[in-house]
């Protein structure tokens, strides 16, 4: 199956590299449409890869069934074909994003994650990520809130106890529950 | 052709795609879409049940198209594919029967199709829930997702590297239209992170399939096996590493990753959880079938790759699992947690033996079964408390016992605790890292454990701020959600929940057949017999006549 002779010609590898070369470069850009013409450039730099693997140019194509004749590899052409099915369909994808991107804001930047940056901020600011009732500062100390605790709960039970400060109950989980 | 065993093999492909074409053409009838979709997955089931039974003899192969092995299409089922494939089915089943019934609940029913899909009617007269809510197209929602259970299944099957990249391709064709469904501008943002992403990664694939046919002139699985050994070791070493860059993005395997996190949360919850489920572990399988079957752990220099694994999968689990502890939002916590486990199976490729090759596999199926879980309990969740804001959340315990229920079991399944399977398949893969022994072993033991308990703090974490605490009073009248979670959004997700106790149950005989499947994959001859013992005489002639 391998064509024996398959040293491939220089422009195609060339072409494949400039084809790379160019599609990573506007691949990292941030409009939608660049980023999509670089994915056409890169996809079909490497399907000109493919075509390059099935060895060289000029062999007769598939076709009748005399062995002498060096017949140029088909399965190379048939990955390609499929490979360029895909591009295509893939570009007509991205290309409706873009437009529909461009319909909702005007542009077809790709935005950056908004919840992401909302926790790198927090970090930033040393901050925690979400409220907890129990380790929130109420600038009170824990004694103080002990009471409160103890209070809260003898009231829920409708019972008349005097003040007792310092009882030592931590408020852990019970302090949550009460409030 | 005769008919055999090996003739099923074609079926989990074949029939989800013709009901894709059917589901589209009958747009219009909604409950004929859902009745074939349901019948469609149900095939493919008991396919992939009866293959898992038969793959246990011994790999079975199928030449598509008359053509003879090396340049015809081969599918492949040996064992490891075909457990993957019984799993994913399954999953895939439960997340159609949920979104279903959501769609049924959301109104799907009585809403006839209007140009593109029918928008949901506003249930509570409030036009600012039903926007907030998942809605779900059914008319377009059924057919990709069908597109999308195929390019699975083809990629499992796959026995040759072109293939491979044609049902990675369908996979991920399908999940872009899933992810901007509805084309919010939310969705189109995550969206076009994602499709970037997985563009790039696929080219990398299509390089190393370029480089993988010019180098030996052959993409079929077994001939390459038998060939790249005489490869030149640069060339061959070359192309390892651009297969395992393009699988790693999907499999998002740690400086691959970011993407993850940021993508899947805005998808609706039974895209998420499908996408959690089974994506990035077709990423996973890909990268355990070609280490092990093109590169295997004898070759000159695997031990190389193997090492710069090991450290990817350290740095993949104890980033991805900070990064969940940051998180105040379950959906996105759960994603990270699903990026930080993905190190656990790469742990497992690396350690590059039988042993934790199984390890690697059943701990594969059930992060498969218990991810998705989460994810769609985390649906509910957003259905009755309104939100997944752990900051919003509280209290469900209190309202919604059986919520709460149906949230801790996944949840310490995830997290490891005793019984449960993903404490088998966590030891399974210390054994296998300690038996190993080599210093690099010993830290993956020591950051797997670490994980763990990370992972324990973070669902802890979240099961404190949703389920217990105070009831905020408009979860408590319903104001934000609703109080009655339909019954069939719940039984797909319970039937998962109880795929995955089984799977602790049963996991003597599972873990016995992931370690058969491993044998399989090391052995270094199975495959390639089964494959070659596949010819079709009649192509014979053709494929001589093709040759130079």
């Amino acid at each position: 199956m391998i064509v024996l002779d398959n040293v491939p010609s220089f422009a195609l590898v060339l072409a494949v590299g400039v084809l790379f070369a160019t599609g990573v470069y506007l691949l990292l850009e941030r409009s939608l449409t660049r980023v999509l013409l670089g994915f056409v450039l890169v996809g079909n730099g490497a399907n000109l890869a493919l075509l390059v693997a099935g060895g060289r140019a000029g062999a007769a194509p598939i076709l009748g069934e005399d062995p002498l004749v060096r017949l140029s590899d088909p399965l190379a052409q048939a990955m390609v074909l499929t490979s360029i099915v895909i591009t295509l369909a893939l570009t007509a994808f991205v290309l409706a994003m873009a437009y529909r991107s461009w319909q909702l804001s005007g542009h077809d930047e790709v935005q950056d994650d908004d919840e992401d940056r909302r926790i790198a901020r927090l970090a930033m600011r040393n901050e925690a990520a979400y409220d907890d009732a129990d380790t929130a500062e109420t600038g009170e100390t824990l004694d103080e809130e002990a009471v409160d605790v103890h209070d809260d709960i003898e009231e829920s039970l409708h019972v008349d106890v005097p003040e007792i400060p310092d009882t030592g109950d931590a408020p852990g989980q019970d302090g949550g529950a009460a409030r | 052709m005769t008919w055999s065993h090996a003739t099923l093999l074609p079926l989990p492909v074949l029939v989800p795609l013709f009901a894709a074409g059917l589901t589209l053409a009958l747009y219009r009838h909604p409950r004929a879409q859902r009745a074939i979709s349901v019948a469609a997955l149900g095939i493919v089931v008991a396919t992939a049940g009866v293959l898992v039974l038969l793959a246990d003899h011994g790999p079975m192969s199928v030449v598509i198209g008359g053509w003879d092995v090396p340049v015809g299409i081969a599918l492949v089922a040996d064992r490891l594919s075909a457990l993957m494939l019984l799993i994913s089915a399954i999953v895939l089943l439960c997340v159609l029967l949920y979104s279903m019934a959501q769609g049924i609940a959301d109104g799907g029913d009585d809403v006839q199709v209007v140009g593109d899909g029918d928008r949901t009617t506003e249930v509570d007269g409030d036009a600012d829930l039903a926007e907030r809510r998942d809605v779900l197209p059914v008319a377009i929602f059924h057919p990709t997702f069908l597109v999308l259970s195929a390019g699975v299944a083809n990629a499992f099957l796959a026995g040759d590297l072109f293939n491979l990249y044609v049902g990675f391709e369908i996979l991920l064709a399908a999940s872009y239209v899933l992810l901007t469904l509805g084309g919010t501008l939310d969705r189109i943002r995550a969206g076009s992170v994602y499709v970037v992403v997985a563009l790039v990664s696929s080219v990398v694939f299509l390089m190393a399939v370029v480089l993988a046919y010019s180098a030996t002139g052959t993409v079929n699985l077994a001939q390459l096996a038998e060939r790249l050994p005489d490869v030149d070791p640069a060339v061959r070493l070359g192309i390892q590493l651009l297969l395992l860059l393009g699988f790693g993005i999907k499999a998002a395997i740690f400086p691959l990753s970011a993407w993850l996190p940021d993508s899947y949360p805005t998808a609706p919850a039974p895209v998420t959880a499908v996408f959690a489920g089974l994506l990035t572990k077709v990423g996973v399988y890909a990268i355990i079938r070609t280490q092990t079957l093109l590169f295997p752990a004898s070759g000159a220099g695997n031990h190389r790759v193997d090492d710069v694994l090991m450290v990817l999968a350290l740095l993949t689990m104890v980033i991805g699992i900070l990064g969940a502890v940051a998180q105040d939002d379950i959906k996105r916590l759960l994603s990270f947690t699903l990026v930080s486990h993905i190190g656990f199976m790469i742990f497992g490729v690396a350690l590059a033996g039988s042993v934790s090759t199984a390890a690697a596999i059943f701990y594969a199926i059930h992060h498969i079964t218990v991810q998705t879980a989460l994810f769609l309990v985390v649906g509910l969740v957003e259905r009755r408390g309104g939100t997944t804001s752990l900051d919003k959340l509280g209290g469900l315990a209190r309202v919604a016992p059986g919520l709460a229920l149906l949230f801790f079991v996944p949840a310490m399944n995830l997290a490891g605790i005793p019984p449960l399977s993903g404490f088998l398949g966590k030891v399974a893969l210390l054994q296998a890292g300690v038996s190993d022994g080599s210093g690099l072993a010993w830290v993956l033991v020591v950051g797997s454990v670490l994980t763990s308990l990370l992972t324990m703090y973070a669902l802890i974490k979240a099961w404190n701020k949703a389920f217990w605490q105070v009831t905020p009073p408009e979860i408590l009248s319903g104001e934000w959600g609703e109080k009655r979670i339909p019954a069939g959004m719940v039984a797909p997700t319970a039937a998962l929940i109880g795929v995955g106790v089984a799977l602790t149950l049963l996991a003597g005989p599972i873990f016995g057949y992931a370690q058969r499947a491993a044998d399989t994959l090391t052995d270094g001859h199975s495959y390639q017999e089964a494959v070659w013992g596949t010819s079709a005489p009649e192509a014979d002639a053709v494929a001589e006549a093709v040759a130079p």
